[in-house]
């Protein structure tokens, strides 16, 4: 039986510049992996490069997804093959509404997988439910994609693509950042009534309150381009009293960044 | 975006698909433009005399007149004696007394076209006047419409059956003295459609005429003259298409429109003719004179098109609001791809009082496409109250492309109120990313972005077009998108 995902050894450049130099990360089905570290850190270019996005170039390692090499798959096929990434800035389309573009992904998707296209009632009934969850207003179907939405309604529509969509890998860049306590416990509500034994989740933060709403199973330190600590969820609390400038040390090399310093 | 990028280029090397070349035996004038061309056209036409001098005057005209330069196009100088003024399939000759005597070999290059020719096939309810090369080869439902009394069907039959409604109107909208390719078109146009509807009658289905050039070194100058008689009502659409040569064509086509007293026309045209091949080679010059008349009080005139052919395009489907209280429109789509070239938009002349207009237009720009609206809004110290509120869109695939906007606008009267919006934005490669982690293709995401982008001016064509619209920016665009 393969883990879910397996990165081995992953180095990657952004213009000659290496970002990541030798990560390894497993993560079987139902878990739930926090990666924290400092700003610069490598934590969002993992996340793309999980997604497939074609800026940065893999320079060494591997990946592999359900035993699948990873790399070799184009960004649509990762996607249909249950790979999703909650973006950290989603994207806005003007004049291509929100319910259009979840209703063309979801089929897409479900075309990928051999079941039938939903029709337009089936898939209103089942937007509608999952808006329910995320305590969206109807209206923000009807809307441009992220268009004029609020930093919360970003991220909550980004938690419903999710829900609609029923990815294996789920990766949360940043999902926290900008939302202030009620709307992240929305976020966070949704997140963990997504929680499956058949599903796992990549949680990609800064900061540890995310992390009192979703418990995760596995906290990883990322510093310098690999992960340099894991442990558990106490590892995260640790953090939050420490700053992350001690594991710097440890690992060895670089100035840490003043702790609380602002989420890039 | 390398994915994307090759996704792009394969979505577009897909061949135009309308690019046959029709094998039928045509009778066609040579090439050369002088008095005696257009007496013979004129003959072969058997027109009667005010045909003739009209046409002879238009010609003299057009001999004191120089090719325009102000458009934001660039091509070869046109060789106007290098081209044959009248090309017709040979068994057109006699004229064919209904379908059943047309080639059958022009039956099947509108099937291939997906004209719906044949009266049984017209369960969509569209009436087709369809002009091959210089000729129209025959106009179904025109028995049914006659009933109405709407005549419905190619400008020579009216010139024969109604001489006296084509005096009062032909040129009454676009004189021949207004352009060069006006001129041009009036001194050598050889066919076109004709419809007149009415006082009071509602016309029961869209009218539409399909035009293609066909024959090799011709030009195609058609002209349409629309007349809706006091309350009346038509819905009238137009497409075109043009095979695959490497030398450029000329169209130059002239539509008028007339909307007398609570009249309501409704013009749409999707516009596919061959644009040329990706280098830039060949292609369709379209420099066509379109323009409306709202003559009538509270008539109502709107053109909507969608332009994703040609190599280049010249045309400015205008409105004059002469009556009190009348409605001009203007919906556009432009579409520039490789080395096309367009540069439209309208023009909108306030004349009567309260008179009101809109103007929305949607460029879309990729490859090395230069997209421009030109438009003006003119209002006249007639026009108390009048309004226009103009919207312009582009849209940048790539970074080789251009968008343009020249918009005009003289106002005369001081109760006048006239907005512009214009906005540019660019199909960005987080956006594509975006589509594509939601399990889209490239090809998918860039269509979804640009019909959303488009959505306004589709949602003004009748169901059948809109459909065809969206199917055609599919297949007409290209990006090397980031």
């Amino acid at each position: 039986m393969h883990a879910l995902l397996e990165v081995r050894s992953l180095e990657v450049r952004v213009e000659d510049k290496p970002i990541l130099s030798g990560l390894n990360l497993t993560v079987n089905a139902g878990e739930v992996h926090a990666i924290m570290g400092p700003n610069g850190s490598g934590k969002s270019t993992l996340a793309q490069v999980l997604a497939g996005r074609e800026s940065f170039v893999v320079t060494g390692g591997e990946v592999r997804y359900q035993g699948r090499d990873l790399l070799a798959m184009a960004p649509e096929e990762r996607a249909r093959e249950g790979i999703f990434l909650a973006f950290q800035y989603p994207v806005e389309i003007p004049g291509v509404s929100n319910v259009y573009l979840l209703k063309s992904a979801l089929n897409s998707v479900r075309k990928h997988q051999g079941l039938a296209e939903l029709d337009a009632v089936e898939f209103l009934a089942l937007v509608r439910q999952k808006m329910k969850l995320m305590q969206m207003p109807d209206d923000l179907l009807y809307r441009a994609v992220n268009e004029g939405f609020s930093g919360g309604e970003k991220k909550r529509n980004e938690i419903l693509q999710m829900a609609m969509l029923e990815p294996k890998l789920a990766i949360l860049d940043e999902t926290d950042s900008g939302l202030d306590i009620d709307a992240l416990q929305v976020v966070a509500n949704g997140i963990n009534a997504l929680r499956r034994a058949d599903r796992a989740m990549i949680l990609v933060t800064h900061y540890q309150r995310l992390l009192d709403y979703v418990v995760p199973d596995h906290v990883h330190v990322l510093a310098h381009g690999r992960i340099v600590k894991s442990g558990g969820k106490e590892l995260a609390l640790e953090l939050e009293q420490r700053g992350y400038a001690w594991i710097e040390t440890e690992a060895g090399g670089g100035t840490a960044p003043a702790r609380g310093a602002v989420t890039q | 975006m390398k994915a994307a990028t090759s996704n792009l280029d394969e979505l577009i090397s897909r061949d135009y698909q309308h690019g046959f070349i029709t094998d039928v035996v045509a009778d066609t004038l040579p090439r050369g433009l002088s008095e005696d061309v257009i007496r013979r056209i004129s003959e072969k036409k058997s027109e009667p005399a005010f045909m003739l001098e009209w046409r002879l005057n238009a010609y003299r005209h057009w001999l004191t007149m120089t090719e325009p330069d102000w458009a934001h196009v660039h091509h070869s100088p046109i060789d106007y004696q290098d081209i044959s003024y009248y090309s017709a399939p040979k068994s057109q000759k006699d004229g064919p007394k209904s379908l059943d005597e047309v080639d059958p070999e022009l039956l099947r290059v509108y099937e291939k076209l997906g004209v719906p020719l044949k009266e049984r096939e017209h369960l969509a309810g569209v009436a087709v006047d369809a002009v091959f090369d210089s000729v129209s080869v025959g106009t179904t439902f025109k028995t049914k419409l006659a009933e109405l009394g709407i005549i419905f069907g190619s400008f020579s039959e009216a010139v024969q059956e109604h001489p006296e409604l084509v005096r009062q109107y032909l040129g009454s909208v676009v004189p021949y003295t207004d352009n060069y390719f006006a001129a041009l078109n009036s001194a050598v146009f050889t066919d076109g459609s004709f419809c007149y509807i009415p006082p009071g009658v509602r016309c029961p289905m869209e009218l539409s005429t399909y035009f293609r050039i066909n024959a090799k070194d011709t030009g195609q100058f058609e002209r349409t003259l629309i007349i809706a008689d006091a309350g009346a009502y038509v819905s009238y659409l137009e497409g075109c298409s043009a095979p695959m040569r490497d030398e450029n064509q000329l169209h130059a086509a002239v539509v008028e429109l007339i909307a007398q007293d609570d009249a309501r026309i409704k013009y749409s045209t999707v516009q596919n003719w061959y644009p040329g091949d990706k280098e830039g080679k060949g292609g369709i010059y379209n420099f066509v004179t379109k323009r409306g008349d709202c003559r009538g009080a509270n008539s109502h005139i709107s053109w909507t098109q969608v332009e994703t052919g040609s190599s280049i395009t010249w045309k400015y489907p205008s409105c004059l609001l002469r009556g009190d209280n009348s409605v001009g429109e203007f919906h556009s789509v432009a579409l520039t791809n490789h080395f096309q070239q367009a540069d439209t938009g309208s023009k909108m002349i306030h004349i009567g009082r309260n008179t009101r207009s809109t103007i929305i237009s949607k460029g879309i720009s990729a490859g090395r496409g230069q997209n421009s609206y030109r438009g003006l809004v003119k209002v006249l110290k007639s026009a108390n109250g009048a309004r226009n509120y103009t919207q312009c869109d582009s849209l940048l695939l790539g970074d080789r492309c251009g968008a343009h906007t020249f918009p005009y606008i003289e106002v005369k009267n001081p109760t006048a109120k006239v907005e512009h919006e214009a906005s540019t934005s660019r199909i960005g490669e987080d956006q594509l990313f975006y589509c594509m982690q939601r399990g889209l293709s490239a090809e998918d995401a860039v269509s979804m972005i640009v019909n959303g982008f488009c959505k306004e001016v589709f949602k003004e064509l009748p169901m059948e077009f809109a459909v065809e619209a969206q199917k055609l920016l599919g297949v007409s665009l290209e990006g090397s998108v980031g």
